[in-house]
């Protein structure tokens, strides 16, 4: 499927594994901050595209990017510049 | 136990056996894995599974575990259902190819937010909305009250295309002992069944088979993306809180 339709997407749920690599605490049970439009809400409701070149995850209310995540034979890059936000209750 | 591993998850792949495997449905396959430990996890949770091929070619997919974990003599059973989609890259080989004695890559347990556990939520009841297969982690929430005795009341709403693709028919169909306060609803939206004529999920469906929001039932919807966006968006019209509404989409792919 090359054509990126409404429905094209996972959600926030699928993020778990991927971001286990990265950070400490669980990606899905933290809440994060859209820095376009404000939103503040749980990841795991952000929309989710892993049909491209690695991860790209966009905010449920403005479709803004939130986050990249490409993993490449020299390393993992990650483009977080679209959360101005992130917080886990512990 | 799991909440600590959920605050500090390291996560690693381990190497799982297929040990048992059976079909669900003409499109759908129960998978039982065994992994020589296991942490534990939530229902509701999910795992990734790795293929890697003869030229070292690797991909993942998420698949929801259908039920708590089992002892066995050599570890933890862990059971997945997996949906074959047609010109899918990897279902086709788990439904169809994939077979007992066989090694797979797991990673998890996964997911701390679309999950339940009996201890949370102050005896509200439930509320599971299930679009096809995104019935798995919401069994396993059925499951796990089972398999702890819980009393918590249980609705269950499972649009499915035709009676021919229901998962898990013969234990929700004839539920079990201990599973006294689960109630289940099967709505069919390609032919009529006995209570409904075929259609998709409707507002009525979810007032007379779900609770009334003044319950404040937790309410968790799984699915494809257009069910969960439909369903949420009943559930806000009959006045569920936002803050009630837990969803968990599978894309195009499915699960």
């Amino acid at each position: 499927m090359s054509t990126l339709q409404g429905n094209d997407f996972e959600d926030g749920n699928v993020l778990g594994g991927p971001f286990a690599e990265i950070f400490v605490h669980d990606l899905t049970a933290a809440t994060g901050q859209c820095r376009f439009c404000g939103l503040d809400g749980p990841m795991a409701a952000v929309h989710v595209y892993t049909r491209a070149p690695g991860v790209v995850v966009r905010c449920p209310g403005c479709q803004e990017v939130l986050l990249r995540l490409v993993s490449t034979p020299r390393g993992l890059e990650l483009d977080a510049s679209g959360l101005s936000h992130l917080s886990w209750k512990l | 136990m799991t909440s600590e591993l959920l605050g500090r998850t390291v996560l690693s792949w381990r190497v799982a056996e297929l040990v048992e495997s059976w079909p669900e449905t003409a499109s759908a396959r129960a998978l039982v894995l065994e992994v020589p430990e296991w942490p534990g996890h939530r229902a509701g949770q999910h795992v990734d599974l790795r293929l890697t091929g003869p030229d070292g070619y690797t991909t993942e997919r998420s698949y929801s575990l259908a039920s708590p974990a089992e002892r066995s003599p050599d570890g933890w059973r862990l059971q997945l259902v997996v949906q074959r989609v047609a010109d899918g890259e990897v279902s086709p080989y788990l439904t169809d190819v994939f077979a007992a004695g066989n090694l797979i890559e797991v990673r998890g347990p996964i997911g701390g937010w679309f999950v339940w556990s009996p201890r949370e939520g102050g005896g509200a009841p439930v509320l599971l909305v299930a679009g096809g297969s995104g019935i798995v982690p919401l069994m396993s929430m059925v499951r796990e009250r089972r398999f702890r005795h819980d009393r918590t009341p249980f609705r269950l709403v499972y649009s499915l295309r035709t009676r021919a693709d229901q998962l898990f028919a013969d234990e929700l169909n004839r539920p079990g002992s201990g599973d006294g306060g689960v109630e289940t609803f099967v709505l069919h939206t390609r032919e009529d069944s006995p209570r409904r004529p075929a259609g998709r999920i409707t507002a009525a469906d979810l007032a007379a088979w779900g609770w009334p929001a003044d319950f404040a039932p937790r309410c968790f919807v799984c699915g494809p993306t257009g069910f969960v966006e439909e369903a949420a968006r009943l559930l806000l019209s009959l006045g569920h809180s936002p803050d009630d509404i837990k969803t968990e989409r599978f894309g195009p792919s499915g699960p």
